[in-house]
Formats: structure tokens, sequence, C-alpha cells
């Protein structure tokens, strides 16, 4: 028995021993400190995400009456986080067309309903705090995450205007190093701590938005769960009771 | 029962007997031997993810778009706007994942006790073909969700066939029904998915079964159950299939359900492995991924594709191994000499081959899902090659020789000798 536990945990350990999502630039990723049963937090962030994101980024597949999961009425909803439409019942669309996104970005702004899904929270949480000015860039911005990134820092007033120096090493036995220096060129309205929060409250809801029925999800597996171990206690006395008589 | 039911039950039989007659010969009267073990439930679990992947699939086609604009967000209108649709895409998904891991573990048992050797060659034979059958389920679905990831894997996959010599290129532009993976590729994709295959699978899920019962079950013993008989004609070590293994299997369907659940409900993505990361990118054919994996189910095949080196510029020899490589399969039943059936009784040749297989199955696995540079660049004294894709094709090679050389080590095995009767 023991040795079958071992084959059959072998390719999970496999699965789980690897992945993880590196960034590009090789910037270390740092553990988003979410938590999507946070209601208060997520909330906050879907104000932030329809003040910063929404103007540019749109939520295709995101119903704003959908945000009653956070506890909001859909008057609440409407006063509060709705300015690109008008009926609660609508998706988070953009009102920036594709084509002028395009035109102005050099690519469109890809659509955040599931992007939390396909970048990972941590790599969000990393993203939008690892803007610096770059005179390079087309927008004056670049990131350290994503560099070359089209995108320019949304939230600068927020966190002022950062700079980076890449000093990039080899010691002696020829591996590169890569050093990050920030300074700060400009403070912005918020402290570090303050806009980290920020940021941390805008991933819990992107990670909600990715999946409104993430929470839910896992209270009803938790439900299913606990009655199979049930039926699996009549299963087995069952099949005991059947097998009596064969040995 | 009461008398007005059993007369109903016997208006019922004295027309259509045969209800009766199949239940007895496949269920009630069916006799298997009594000493299977663990690896014996996985034969009815891959009926019933058959069962539970018609159901949530049926339902995912009431909402799902079969359309390149409306797909993707078709998938997400299911996960968010259909009630308890998300439960039953997750099902879906995760049932995909769980058939193959329950078929590999299926087709292992059959290696381990010898169940593909004679008389019961006809049943591995069917059941490889519906192993290769839920390759082509697996690989058409897979497209459905209009993702990053199922849009360059058909692409990778359907250009495959365009290095096939003199028809390649035509049959490419045949299977795809345009010049790149397009709004064609997707619907002929669909039909394929939701009705073709599955009618195939279904039909030949029948015929292995039929095969199975006409021969009846092999055990963790390999011997032949019908050699003893007792006075009623019936095997001294079987017993009717119902009610003894199917309430035995309904405590392995509640296990199973237990694993199935605790990653539908839990880790419905399992880190990439079962929803890959980039599938949550609407597909876009100018953007290639820089790395493009298969699912975990296909990545030895996919190891074997990427081992073997191009032939005058032309993937094929890569392409033709990994055909080979499920091919190969089929001859199983003749290329194994050994006089017994079960590991239990084989000789160290045999149990050493299989172990050194199945790691090198795993690890081709493994190296299918990375890139190839994962382990860096070997030394010098390798031509600076990339270490993995050394490794995979030492493993692609120890595949291939634990079919081919089989005929030899089997026979020469030093078997021990069967017992007269099962043991438990």
């Amino acid at each position: 028995m023991k040795k079958l536990l071992v084959v059959l945990c072998a390719p999970l350990a496999l699965a789980f021993g690897s992945s993880a999502i590196a960034s590009e630039g090789g910037y270390r990723i740092e553990r988003a400190p979410i938590d999507p049963t946070d209601l208060v937090s997520v909330q906050a962030g879907a104000r932030t995400f329809v003040n910063y994101c929404l103007n540019c980024h749109g939520a295709a597949y995101m119903r704003y009456n959908r945000l009653t999961d956070l506890g909001l009425s859909e008057a609440q909803i409407r006063d509060n986080l709705m300015f690109a439409s008008d009926k609660v019942g609508e998706t988070m669309k953009v009102a920036m067309s594709a084509k002028d996104g395009k035109e102005w970005f050099g690519v469109p702004p890809p659509d955040l309903t599931v992007v939390a899904r396909s970048r990972g929270a941590d790599w969000l949480y990393t993203y939008l705090r690892s803007f610096h000015r770059d005179p390079k860039a087309a927008t004056g911005w670049n990131n350290a995450v994503f560099p070359s990134v089209s995108m320019p820092h949304a939230m600068w007033t927020l966190q002022g205007e950062k700079g980076l120096e890449i000093i990039e090493t080899k010691d002696g036995e020829g591996h590169a190093h890569t050093e990050y220096r920030w300074s700060t060129l400009s403070e912005g309205r918020q402290s570090t701590v303050q806009y980290d929060a920020t940021v941390r409250d805008l991933v819990n809801y992107l990670v909600y938005m990715g999946e409104p029925s993430g929470t839910k999800r896992k209270l009803i597996g938790a439900a299913v769960l606990f009655a199979l171990v049930v039926v699996f206690v009549f299963a087995h006395a069952m099949k005991r009771e059947f097998w009596r008589d064969v040995h | 029962m009461s008398s007005r039911l059993m007369a109903l039950w016997d208006w019922f039989d004295a027309r259509m007997p045969s209800v009766r007659e199949q239940w007895n010969q496949h269920a009630a009267q069916y006799y298997a031997p009594k000493n299977f073990n663990f690896w014996y439930y996985f034969g009815s679990l891959a009926m019933l993810v058959l069962v539970i992947q018609i159901a949530s699939g049926i339902v995912l086609t009431m909402h799902y778009k079969a359309d390149a604009n409306l797909a993707f967000g078709s998938v997400e209108y299911i996960m968010r706007d259909v009630p308890g649709g998300w439960i039953i895409r997750y099902i879906h998904s995760t049932g995909g994942s769980a058939f193959f891991a329950v078929v590999y573990l299926h087709m292992f048992r059959a290696m381990l006790y010898g169940s593909h050797k004679k008389p019961r060659e006809l049943v591995w034979v069917f059941g490889v073909l519906i192993y290769l059958c839920l390759m082509a389920e697996a690989f058409f679905g897979y497209l459905l969700p209009w993702g990053q990831m199922s849009y360059w894997g058909a692409q990778v996959i359907v250009n495959l066939f365009s290095s096939i010599p003199f028809i390649g290129p035509d049959l490419s532009l045949w299977i795809r029904g345009d010049y790149v993976v397009s709004d064609a590729t997707l619907n002929r994709f669909f039909a394929f998915h939701v009705i073709a295959i599955p009618l195939v699978l279904l039909g030949l899920v029948a015929v292995h079964l039929l095969a199975l019962h006409d021969v009846g079950s092999n055990n963790p013993d390999g011997i032949e159950i019908k050699k003893t008989k007792g006075p009623d004609g019936h095997p001294l070590d079987g017993i009717p299939f119902h009610p003894y293994y199917t309430v035995k299997d309904i405590v392995g369907v509640v296990v199973f359900l237990g694993i199935f659940s605790a990653v539908l409900f839990f880790v419905p993505g399992m880190g990439g492995y079962f929803l890959e990361y980039n599938n949550f990118i609407p597909a876009d054919p100018l953007k290639t991924p820089a790395h493009i994996a298969p699912l975990w189910y296909f990545t030895p095949f996919y190891s074997i594709l990427r081992a073997v080196p191009p032939l005058f510029n032309s993937v094929f020899p890569g392409v033709a191994m990994m055909g080979l490589s499920t091919l190969i399969l089929f001859f199983l039943p003749w290329l194994d000499r050994a006089p017994v059936k079960s590991i239990r009784y084989r000789g160290v040749y045999y149990k050493t081959a299989l172990s050194v297989f199945i790691v090198a199955f795993l690890f081709l696995g493994y190296l299918g899902t990375e890139p190839t540079n994962v382990w860096g660049q070997s030394g010098a004294w390798l031509g600076k090659a990339e270490r993995a894709t050394v490794a995979a094709r030492v493993f692609t090679v120890i595949y291939f020789l634990f079919f081919l050389l089989m005929p030899w080590y089997t026979a020469a095995d030093k078997c021990k000798p069967e017992p007269e009767r099962v043991t438990m």
C-alpha cells in the first residue's frame, strides 16, 4: 500500500514542484498579500479599478450588478462605481475604442476580466508597484517586471515617480547578476505603505473579478467533500456486508 | 416488490426477455475473479468519467458558441452568468484530465497483470483504439475555449501534419479548412468533439466490454479462473459481478468523486496543469506565445516529438516517432512472450523493464511541460546541447526499447510457477 501511495503521489509532486510564472525581465515577483474574503478590501479595489483602470481597459465579461456579491446594493453600485454606462446589468465595457488604443499606445489595452487568471495575483501585485520613469520610452514610463511595457503608470499621482537603475554585473565565475536600484523622483499622494495597500485592494478585486464564484466554490466544495465522507461510510459498510461470504 | 409491479415486470419480460438476458450475461451472472485489487477500480471509473463528460458536455453545448468571435466570451458567460455554469465547466475540464489519469492507470494495470495477453488481445486492441479516440477528443475539445493555448496548440498540431511528405500541406489545409486556424477550424472541431468522436468512443467502449465479457476478466494472479469450475458450472474463484463488484465499485466511485471534487472545488486549474494560464487570454493569431505546451496528458508524446532531431529541415521524423509511440501499443500482446501473465510470477527482466519504462514515461511527461532549455546547456563534451533535449532523447530510446526488446527479455525471463487457484 505504501508503495502504491508513492507511485500515485509522484505526478502530483511533479505538478506542484515546478510551475509559477516568472517575469520576463527576471525581476523578483513578490507574494501578493491578498484575501478574497476581505470584502472591504475587494470593494476598495473595485473603486480603484473603475477610477484608474476602466478608462482604458475594459472588463467586458463582468457585469456591474455582479458586484452585489461584495455586499453592495444596486443603488450603491450605480452611485459610486458607474461612470462608463448607465444600466446596472451591463458589462464593464470601455469607452475607448480598440483602434484608438492601438494608435495611442501601440497595442490596444487588453481586457482585464480574467487577467488575474492569466497573470496571477503575485505578478499583478509586483507589476503595479514597479513602474518607473524612463526617458527613452514613448510614454515616459517603463516597468521592472514588464520591460518596454506600452502602458504608462496610471496611478502615478498616488505612488509618485520612481527612478530605476539596472546594473548588470558578472561575478568571477561568469554568472550574470542584475541589481535594481530604486530612487524616488517625486512623492505621490500616498506613502509607500498606503500605495501598497491600494494595489493590494486592487489585485484582490482583480482576483475576485477573474472568478466571481471563487469564494463560493470553496464553500460548496467543503460541503460536497463532507457529504462524500458520509456516503463513503455507508458505501463501505454495504460492501463489507455483501462480501462477508466471499473469503 | 409488490405483486402489481411483479406483474408489470413479467408482462415486460414476456415481450422483451433480452433485457433480463443481457443483465444476467453482463452483470448478475457474469463471473469475475474474486481477487480484484486496487488496480481494478479504473475500468468502471473510466466509464463513470465518460458519463460525467457526456452529461456535463451536453449542458455546456447549450450555452457555448462555436464562433471565433464569440467562443471565448461564451465560456466566460458560462463561468459567470449561467446559474451553476462554473460548476459544469469545471466538471468538464477536470473530467478531461481525470479521464486520462484513470485510463493511464487502467492501462498500467493491464501491463502489471498481463491483461493484454492471450486470450484478451482484442480487449487490449479495442482499449488502445479507445485511448486514441480519447486523444482526438481531447485535442478537438481543447480548441473550443478559444484561448491562446487552444489556438496555438491546435496550430502546432495541425502543422505537424504538413510535415508528412507529399500530401502534408494539402492534408493540414484540409483538416484546418483554412490557411490558419480560424472560425472554420473551430466549427469543424466542435462537430468532431461533440458528436463524431463521442459516437465512435461509445461504440468502442461497447465492443471493449463485449470482448472482455466473452473471454472473462483477468486478475492479479493472471490465471484463468474458468479452468477450475464448481459442480454448478461456475468458476470456483469467480463471483457474480452484481452485486459483489457493483457494491465494491460504488466505494471506488465515492473515493474517486472525493478526489475529483477536491480538485474541482479547490484547485480547478491545478496550478496551470488542468487549465493553462495562457488560455485565459483570448486567441490572437498575430501573437505567438513564448512557450507552447500541451496539457499534461500529451506531454510524454510531445517530448518524443521534440526529442527526435529533424532530417533535411523537416520535423517529419519526430512526427513519425510520436505517431509510432502510440501505435506501438497495439502490438503489445504479441511482443510479450512470457509464459505467465502477472507481474507476481514474472522474472526480474520484465519487472525491471516495466519500472524503467514508467520512469521514462513520467520523465518524458515532465520534460514535455517545460521549455527545452529548462536545465540549461551541457558542457562542450556534448556539443553544448540542451540538457533537457539530451535527456528526452535518452528516455525516448528507452520508451521504444521497452517494446522492441520485449520479445527477447520476456522470453528469457525466469518466471515463477503460477498457482492453481487465485490468492487473496
